[in-house]
């Protein structure tokens, strides 16, 4: 029991989100009479949220290093214009099209990062600078009108899914093989690094531990894939959004560059008298977050089904909001991209139940405004106590 | 009842686990400059806190009488109140306030809160004029250089009808003019019937001054001196802060000295917003493999600049000079450079430059050297596991876990784990400034214990400390220290407190190494 209450205590940052993203989702369960259950409105959720998990993966790291990015909602503004303008307007292959945006997003961290880096100007005025510079950008490129429609190979890129190869008829049998493949895999990972950790004679959690957490998380895999393949299968979003949180968590955890993204935000000066480049850290952190947010401007783009001027308003802000919730702290040096991505699901679930019960979008805000405050505010609370 | 304008009787004021002050009694009279010396850490700072009502009454032991009455402040504003002013070495101005609105912070000329910006300006007149200042109030004060933001600290205290002024270091960060400025303005305001505390490591002002010396040392009163009829001498003062054995114990130590492994030469420095200050003034030296070397010198005299230009140059502006390794000359211009080249520089200030605080301590452990647990930049965690155990039992780091945050160990520990991080560098030359500072003698004793260790493995070592008897007690050869240049340079045979405190406050010099 001891070791249960110390294991909860320990990981009450990541636990505590976990559990109010179960509860949320809960209540929804109960004021939609299980509607946010089903599996058209699941799949719904990711094609609606995917974006914000990607701008929120590419913030915490911003964050993380005691900064923070104002301009990612006019970014993707921004580049939803430029593919639109050389798609729609110039003809230009969407691969290409891809290819250039990309760049282009990478650009701007490198703008941004060199007056954030090596002018020394903080960053919040930077890319407060940067919201109005890119959103004006957009207008002049766009001339005010919005551009549509995108051809479908360009679409896909947000309401796209995985093909089924096994050609089910009412159930999509290729996720479910991949969900199994999956819980293999993560099982194989588990007990394997519980080996390594033996063999060196390293203290390990109780081996029932493991396995409940395992049980649960594969439970959770298992279930909701089934549920997409109760539907259309696997969206291309959910692929992408997979893919950034696993390679993205192995960066931040696993690799030289994670640890110096920590140690800068943990503490500059320290990390200066390391032989930690801190400049060079944070320039590149703001380069990928370009390139992401250049990325989540095409997933937008390909969703709305069109570049308009206004696209990404405010969803810096809900970005930055996940972030916060998943347990970054304002001063930097702490964070993890799975916290985001499950504050990001809170917002995310937390509009979709809304809207499903039809609550306006005054009280929608109203009520997400609360949900940051608290959730900040009992971190603060528990730091402030231990 | 006598003309003592201060009488502190039997003040005892303990830490945890430290007895700052122990029965200390000062005693000033009416209208006398009264000086206030002992060795870094002796309990001046403490003992003024205690008066001035940082350490509220309650919380240390002894009574205080100012002008016959007791008191037992509750804080800063009650001393002040009676007259009592502090100015603290850091001077508390607001760069981007003019003069006049620095004299009154806090005290502001008003009615009904609103500025009368008038009388400000001309009340402030008449206090710079006292103190003889003759820029406008309306100057802002990061325009004007430190001399005269002293002189604005001291305008500042007579605004508030001070009876008692204290002053701690004035003349640290001051030139030879401004300082002898300073002096004659305490003078002045003695004759204007003002009363004052002068701490000062610089011995030479404090027998010029004075009229009464106090000499702490190791937080007891040692004896107070009267300097009115006749001149006490330098070293009559000396005698009194140093004049006591070597308290803490040091390991045994055989050195096996080798062959010339780090030489620096001709090194300046500049300091780096006021770049005409010359910080580290033509200095030379080396160390020798298995060897330990102490830098002595009172604060500010320039180790922690010395130390950390070397290192990266992650200090100061304009620097030049040499370093040589074995005897070729090496590029440190950047930390990683200096890390590459085997020099380690473990910081005086573990919380501000040493530690990362919210992380745990095999990470901290791994920082400086990342390298040696990982595989083309993917990090090995088992490995990391491993060597920051087996550092973690080599010093004893007392924890729970090495999951366990930085922030939450105490301070030997945390000193430990930075002395780890930079073993896990596997340095040749390694630079510990203040490496016992403000931990317990256990902890000091096990630091001492490495350090022989270190050497004993062939790496130079410079020790940076204002603790004398641990420079006397570690290093096989000193160098001392005084306002940025090297003043001596003794082995350990001919090394004794004295004649390393003479070097120190600059007074000794038969032998002025590297000056031209």
């Amino acid at each position: 029991m001891q070791t249960l209450i110390n294991l909860f205590k320990n990981n009450l940052r990541e636990y505590g989100m976990i559990i109010a993203l179960v509860l949320i989702t809960g209540l929804f369960w109960f004021l939609t009479d299980g509607v946010n259950f089903t599996p058209l409105n699941l799949t719904n959720l990711i094609l609606q949220n995917g974006f914000i998990l990607v701008l929120a993966v590419g913030m915490v790291l911003v964050i993380i290093t005691g900064n923070i990015d104002l301009s990612v909602g006019s970014v993707v503004a921004f580049i939803g214009a430029v593919a639109g303008v050389l798609i729609i307007n110039m003809n230009v292959p969407v691969w290409l099209a891809v290819i250039i945006a990309i760049i282009a997003g990478a650009l701007i961290g490198v703008w941004q990062g060199f007056w954030i880096s090596y002018v020394g100007i903080p960053s919040f005025i930077v890319t407060l600078a940067g919201m109005l510079v890119f959103r004006g950008l957009t207008l002049w490129l766009l001339d005010g009108q919005s551009l549509a429609p995108f051809p479908d190979s360009f679409q896909s890129i947000s309401s796209g899914f995985i093909p089924d190869l096994f050609g089910g008829a009412n159930l999509h049998i290729f996720t479910i093989v991949l969900s199994v493949i999956l819980s293999l895999v993560l099982v194989y990972l588990e007990f394997n690094k519980r080996r390594t950790q033996l063999q060196y004679n390293f203290e390990v959690a109780p081996l029932w531990t493991t396995i409940v957490k395992l049980a649960l998380l594969l439970l959770a895999i298992n279930w909701f894939a089934y549920q997409l393949a109760q539907n259309k299968g696997i969206p291309t979003v959910l692929v992408i959004v997979i893919v950034l949180i696993v390679l993205y968590t192995f960066i931040m955890k696993n690799t030289v560059m994670g640890r110096h993204i920590y140690a800068t935000g943990g503490n500059k000066k320290a990390a200066d008298l390391s032989g930690i480049k801190t400049k060079r850290v944070v320039f590149w952190v703001f380069v990928n977050n370009g390139v992401l947010a250049a990325l989540a401007g095409l997933m937008f783009a390909a969703r709305l089904n069109s570049a308009t001027p206004a696209a990404g308003n405010m969803l810096e802000l809900d970005a930055i909001a996940a972030v916060f919730i998943g347990g970054a702290s304002m001063a930097g040096g702490v964070g993890t991209v799975i916290g985001a991505i499950v504050g990001g699901l809170v917002m995310g679930v937390m509009n979709n139940g809304m809207s499903l019960i039809g609550i306006g979008i005054d009280w929608q805000q109203f009520i997400k405004g609360l949900v940051l405050l608290i959730a900040v505010g009992f971190d603060v609370y528990n730091k402030n106590k231990g | 009842m006598s003309d003592y304008i201060l009488e502190m009787r039997e003040i005892t004021k303990t830490f945890p686990g430290v007895k700052a002050l122990d029965n200390v009694n000062l005693q000033v009279e009416q209208g006398e400059i009264h000086a206030l010396v002992g060795e870094n850490g002796a309990g001046k700072s403490t003992l003024m806190k205690v008066l001035s009502g940082v350490y509220p009454y309650g919380t240390y032991d002894g009574s205080i009488y100012f002008e016959g009455q007791e008191c037992q402040f509750k804080n800063i504003k009650q001393s002040e109140n009676l007259g009592i002013v502090i100015i603290h070495q850091e001077l508390a101005l607001s760069p981007y306030l003019s003069i006049a609105e620095n004299i009154f912070l806090g005290n502001e000329r008003q009615s009904n809160k609103i500025m009368k910006w008038k009388d400000t300006f001309s009340e402030s007149k008449k206090l710079l004029e006292r103190v003889g200042l003759k820029d406008s109030p309306e100057t802002l004060v990061m325009d004007i250089g430190v001399g005269k933001q002293q002189l604005v600290e001291i305008a500042k205290a007579l605004s508030k009808n001070v009876k008692l002024l204290i002053l701690d270091e004035p003349t640290a960060a001051l030139n030879e003019t401004d300082s002898e400025n300073l002096l004659k303005l305490l003078l002045e305001l003695k004759q204007q019937g003002v009363s004052s505390i002068l701490i000062s490591h610089k011995l030479n002002e404090v027998s010029y001054v004075s009229d009464s010396i106090t000499v702490l040392r190791d937080g007891k009163t040692i004896e107070t001196l009267n300097a009115k009829e006749e001149e006490i001498s330098e070293e009559r003062i000396i005698k009194g802060m140093v004049g006591r054995e070597l308290t803490s114990r040091f390991p045994e130590h055989h050195p096996n000295i080798g062959k010339t492994i780090f030489e620096v030469k001709k090194w300046n420095v500049y300091h780096p917003q006021q770049q005409d200050r010359k910080i580290i003034d033509n200095v030379s030296f080396h160390v020798k493999k298995g060897e330990i070397v102490g830098i002595a010198g009172l604060m500010g005299a320039g180790r922690t600049e010395l130390a950390m230009s070397i290192f990266g140059k992650s200090y100061g502006k304009k620097i030049s000079g040499e370093l040589y390794k074995d005897g070729k000359q090496i590029e440190a211009n950047t930390v990683s450079k200096a890390i590459e080249k085997g020099i380690a520089y473990v910081s005086e200030d573990r919380k501000t430059y040493g530690l990362n605080l919210i992380d745990d301590i095999k990470r901290n452990i791994t920082l400086s050297n990342l390298q040696r647990i990982s595989k083309s930049s993917v990090i090995d965690e088992n490995k990391e596991v491993i060597e920051s155990q087996s550092l973690r039992e080599r010093l004893n780091i007392k924890t729970p876990t090495l999951e366990q945050l930085a922030g939450n160990l105490s301070g030997g520990n945390q000193q430990k784990v930075v002395l780890s991080k930079w073993i896990f560098t596997e340095p040749d030359i390694l630079i510990l400034d203040e490496p016992t500072r403000g931990i317990d003698v256990g902890a000091k004793f096990e630091i001492y214990t490495q350090i022989n260790e270190l050497a004993k493995q062939g790496l130079a070592v410079i020790v940076i400390s204002s603790e004398l008897p641990e420079v006397l007690g570690l290093s096989d050869r000193i160098y001392v220290m005084n306002e940025g240049r090297l003043t001596g340079e003794l082995n350990k045979d001919e090394a004794d407190q004295e004649s390393v405190m003479r070097y120190m406050t600059g007074t000794g010099g038969t032998r002025n190494a590297d000056v031209n």
